[in-house]
């Protein structure tokens, strides 16, 4: 994932949900990233904010805390478990 | 079995009054209105007839059908004299069969005697006729006037004989046969809406001439065919049954191009299909159709169809066919093996729009159970995304709100981005005749489209907005609906939700949003606009029809939004004649989105983070389906690109050609360790595949289709498949290898098994489809016959809501160095990627894509029209040839993206939509240039175009 890409959607993100103030519009954001961001998006998006999150809009930055991290998402190899199997 | 409709010679009356009559001693009953003909044929009576058939409006030029009332004088033509209460009509006596014998014999003295070689022996309603009538001999010799030979009896040249003109490539046209019924002429009028026809001169010198008797290819003529569904003689007809002969039986299936959804009967001979004639009984389409279904169906036996499983170890080694088995193996062990190294995300797959609902059931179902993550996604991400989640925050579904029939009762219509006649033609074809009707029209598009002015109709309003200002025009309108108190009170009241309507209200009446505060973005008169506003708000039924044009914008998604706005606040929502709708793309793009193609959704449009749906899905699929969203379409390449994404299946879908910034698509194809493509042909895309897997046509699918009025339509089998199996068996075999036990029997399985984790869809069946022709959805215990139209008395999320809607202009504007916008779109005859139209004699009409450009814009760079041009963006650039039109307006140039070697998304942008990432087609700065080379990627696509499509001699 390209850091401007991250960049460009979450602020776009920002600018639509601005209009619902900053209670509404910071849950909004967050939980359009959760639903919409695959966890790989959202760890990059973790790590360019532990690299300072130059030119994120100030409505992202205060939605970080709602912002579901899944950083062992990926760590199952080969498919998920059978339902009813022991995980 | 060869399926005939029954012709009943007249339409069908609206009147709810009855009227009840005799006819030859019989009492029926019928709506007023109604013709004599049409009565006596619901009784079973057969009136002979020749100028008038049920799709027309009656014109009484034959007198073939005459009829006795008792009482009156005379012998009234029984098409064009209506029922009255107690009238007693006879249909038959020895006058009736004198007389009509007489018409007959005319018609007959100037027609040649050539039926048993006639193409259209066998099908021809004059034939019938004469034997209908009893036409025992002709009196009248043939050696004087007549259109029958082009040398009279003496020698002489006969002035009025016409040569056939076969310039179509689909249709023939051989004036000798004619008998100037004009059924053809008023096809053309009334079904189609060209007015390509018309009948020149009088008495015996009368003719149908097309254009300016200029042949039907130089003339307006599209080919849609309703001139010759509606001919009775061979004078028109289609070349394929002039080849091969009548056909012998048929199966009802559905249209495989666009979102419309036409109906039709495949008229086939053995396995193999002779025409394609538009069925009466469809929904959609009625009896209608364009070119493209009617005709362009030759690919599906096109000699580049590949029928044989081929797998190669890297994207330039030649192609090796192999049997099922292997090529389902090496694709199993790949994508197996990149799991065990890169992890379980690391691969995913894309569902096609051009695939049967239930194959793209399974495609979803084997990504979601057998790779076990959710990283699957569909083309729909990169044309109507928007419109689902749009509609879904306002309304609380993801689809449109009325069938197409619902445009016969509009009194305004919006036409917003999109241009149906060359996209949507069917659909434009009722909507022109509502148009004709004195419906207003609205238009908002850069571009001055056909839609704007054509034959007897004018749009009351042309707003041509700068690209990329959708969201500023509709907030403007709204503002004017508002301030000047237009809005509908009670309904906002009563359906929507107050607290969100008043913050709404709060924004959009600010003096900003007003047009003359936009006026500098989005360039349309503040008083167009002012008045366009008024004229939806006060106009009667106000209905909303928008394409790509709204979409695929930065913005798109809240353009959506901002259309559902409009509709709530004129009450235009929950009848006929109003409603919002998605003129949607691609055949299946509506089903697609139903079947759970989307990353973060599971079938129904159901998150897949919602605990009870997932327990559902794990019980019936046997898996623990994954909680977190996956991959879109530029995310899955974004994640190629940096080495997290390395396999990849893809069913249907080009996505080398039809997505934004090629460049970067190839990088990430060019980047994955396994690339399965399923599809007819060697496409753009499987030029980067290392699996390839053959797929089927429509004509031999077994499924539904679901189009866009959300009309599930039967795809029937018409032939074996061409490579053996059908599309589904081989994802089942592929998630099999894979290590997920996945089969069904047939297709009506699948079916079964969709409706039984769908709520939407619990009532469908093949079963309730075979008795109901089509569904629409949502069809379940509370709407057991399925839903014409959408929150009727309520929305589906309770009370609406509006969502404020901010104009944030897009980043991508033009500058010094890329100082004009283009912008995308695609024509009639082609469709799409033009994979299968190009392999058919569409390409007549459209060989090559052009870029359209203003006049004052190429005099400004020395373009002369029909030149070749350079154009680039900021991303990459290509050359087209120039096209000079002053359809554009100054400063945006236009293409189509229907031949890959054009290489329009060589030069549009990663920039998308803020919501779905659908892609910004629709705005790109560019510079244009005149250029005789082609771009760097022309040459290096020639270079692959022969490399990458090698198969190895055997
Ligand atoms: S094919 Fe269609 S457009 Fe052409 S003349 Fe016939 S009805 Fe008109
Ligand atoms: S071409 Fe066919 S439909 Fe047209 S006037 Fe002649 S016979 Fe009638
Ligand atoms: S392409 Fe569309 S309008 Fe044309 S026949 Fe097919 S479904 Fe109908
Ligand atoms: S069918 Fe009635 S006049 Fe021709």
């Amino acid at each position: 994932m390209e850091t401007s890409d991250i960049v460009r959607m979450a602020n776009q993100i920002a600018a639509f949900f601005k209009s619902y103030g900053p209670e509404e519009g910071t849950k909004e954001i967050a939980a359009h990233i959760n639903n919409f961001w695959e966890p790989r998006m959202r760890q990059h998006f973790f790590s360019y904010l532990a690299q300072g999150g130059k030119s994120l809009d100030p409505m992202i930055l205060a939605s970080v805390p709602l912002i579901r991290k899944a950083a062992d998402h990926n760590a199952h190899q080969g498919a998920l478990p059978k339902h009813g199997e022991e995980s | 079995m060869l399926i005939k409709e029954t012709d009943f010679g007249t339409p069908k009356s609206e009147s709810k009054a009855m009227v009840t009559l005799e006819i030859d001693g019989h009492s029926i009953t019928v709506p007023e209105g109604t013709s004599i003909m049409r009565a006596a044929m619901e009784l079973g009576t057969k009136i002979p007839k020749l100028c008038a058939t049920d799709s027309l409006n009656s014109f009484g030029s034959c007198r073939l059908c005459l009829v006795e009332i008792e009482g009156r004088k005379g012998t009234p033509a029984s098409c064009t004299t209506p029922v009255a209460p107690g009238i007693k009509v006879k249909t038959q006596s020895d006058r009736l069969g004198n007389l009509r014998r007489g018409v007959m014999e005319l018609y007959i003295s100037d027609h040649p005697l050539d039926c048993l070689t006639c193409a259209a022996n066998g099908d021809c309603e004059l034939q019938d006729m004469a034997g209908a009538v009893g036409l025992r001999d002709v009196r009248y010799g043939y050696e004087g006037d007549n259109h029958i030979s082009a040398k009279r009896a003496g020698g002489e040249e006969n002035f009025r004989f016409k040569a056939k003109d076969d310039s179509n490539p689909y249709f023939t046209f051989d004036p000798a046969k004619c008998i100037v019924c004009s059924r053809c002429v008023r096809a053309c009028e009334e079904v189609q809406g060209t007015f390509a026809l018309t009948i020149d001169g009088r008495g015996f010198a009368s003719h149908v001439s097309a254009g300016m008797d200029e042949g039907f290819m130089a003339s307006e003529c599209e080919s849609c065919g309703a001139c010759v569904q509606a001919c009775p003689t061979a004078t028109l007809t289609e070349k394929s049954v002039i080849a091969k002969g009548q056909p012998e039986h048929s199966v009802v299936t559905t249209c495989a191009y666009c979102g419309v959804g036409c109906s039709f009967k495949a008229e086939m001979k053995g396995d193999e299909v002779i025409r394609m004639v538009p069925y009466k009984d469809g929904g959609a389409n009625e009896g209608h159709s364009c070119v493209k279904g009617r005709f362009a169906w030759g690919y599906a036996t096109h000699k580049d169809r590949i029928t044989k499983p081929m797998i190669r170890t890297r994207i330039t080694d030649p192609w090796k066919e192999v049997s099922w088995d292997e090529a389902i193996t090496y694709a199993a062990e790949g994508f197996k093996a990149i799991q065990k190294k890169y992890g379980r995300t690391s691969i995913g797959g894309i569902t096609s729009s051009r695939c049967t609902n239930e194959e793209v059931y399974v495609v979803q179902k084997m990504i979601r159970a057998a790779f076990g993550n959710n990283n699957t996604d569909t083309c729909a991400r990169v044309c109507h995304s928007p419109t689902g989640y749009g509609l879904s925050k306002t309304f609380g579904t993801s689809a449109g709100t009325q069938d197409f029939k619902s445009v016969a009762k509009s009194d305004v219509i919006m036409v917003i981005g999109a241009n149906p006649t060359d996209g949507h033609p069917v659909f434009a074809s009722r909507m022109k005749k509502r148009l004709r009707a004195g419906a207003k029209l609205i238009v908002v598009d850069p571009r001055r489209t056909d839609s704007v002015r054509s034959p007897h109709i004018e749009a009351s309003y042309h707003l041509p907005l700068r690209p990329g200002t959708n969201v500023a025009v509709i907030n403007a309108m709204a503002h004017v609906i508002l301030t000047e108190g237009l809005e509908k009170k009670d309904f906002i009241a009563e359906r929507c939700d107050p607290v969100e309507f008043k913050r709404w209200m709060d924004f959009i009446r600010e003096e900003r949003n007003s047009p003359e505060a936009l006026e500098t973005e989005t360039g349309v008169n503040p008083e167009d606009v002012r008045a366009a506003a008024r004229l939806f708000a006060t106009g009667g039924n106000g209905a909303i029809y928008y394409g790509l044009g709204v979409t695929e914008h930065s913005q798109g998604s809240t353009m959506v939004m901002g259309i559902a706005n409009l509709a709530m606040l004129t009450g235009n929502i929950g009848r006929e004649g109003v409603g919002v709708n998605p003129l949607r793309g691609q055949n299946n793009v509506q089903g697609s989105c139903d079947m759970g193609s989307f990353p973060h959704e599971l079938p129904g449009y159901r998150h897949v983070s919602d605990n009870a749906v997932r327990d559902m899905f794990n019980k019936v699929w046997n898996v623990e389906v994954d909680s977190e969203p996956g991959l879109r379409i530029p995310n899955m390449f974004s994640a190629a690109v940096e080495g997290t994404f390395k396999g990849m299946y893809v069913q249907g879908e080009d996505i080398a050609q039809s997505d934004p910034n090629t460049h970067h698509v190839e990088a990430a194809l060019s980047n994955l360790d396994m690339l399965v493509v399923q599809d007819l042909f060697l496409n753009e895309t499987a030029a980067f595949a290392h699996v390839f897997l053959p797929g089927t046509s429509f004509l031999e699918k077994d499924g539904t289709f679901t189009n866009a009025e959300r009309r599930i339509n039967r795809v029937r089998q018409v032939k074996a498949p061409m490579q053996g199996k059908h599309e589904w068996q081989v994802v089942c075999d592929l998630a099999k290898a894979m290590g997920y036990d996945m089969s069904y029997n047939n297709a009506a399985e699948i079916m079964d098994e969709i409706a039984l984790l769908t709520p939407t869809f619990a009532g469908v069946s093949f079963k309730k489809l075979e008795e109901m022709g089509s569904l629409q959805w949502p069809c379940n215990d509370k709407a057991p016959n399925g839903t014409p139209m959408m929150h009727m008395n309520g929305f589906v999320r309770g009370l609406g809501r509006f969502m404020i809607t901010e104009y944030v202009p897009t980043p991508e504007r033009a500058n010094r160095d890329f100082p004009l916008i283009l912008t995308t779109g695609r024509i009639l005859s082609q469709y799409n990627v033009g994979a299968q139209t190009r392999r058919t004699e569409n390409s007549q009409w459209h060989a090559e894509d052009v870029l359209e450009i203003h006049p004052h814009d190429a005099e400004l760079r020395g373009i002369k029209d029909g030149s070749m041009v350079s154009l680039t963006s900021r991303i990459g650039g290509t050359g087209l040839r120039a096209v000079i039109s002053e359809r554009m307006p100054q400063g945006v140039v236009y293409t189509t993206f229907h031949h890959p070697v054009s290489g329009a998304n060589v030069v549009t942008t990663e920039n998308s939509d803020w919501a779905t990432n659908c892609p910004e087609y629709k705005v790109t700065a560019v510079q244009v240039r005149p250029s005789n080379q082609p771009s760097e990627w022309q040459k290096d696509w020639e270079v692959r175009e022969d490399e990458n499509k090698r198969i190895a001699a055997e």
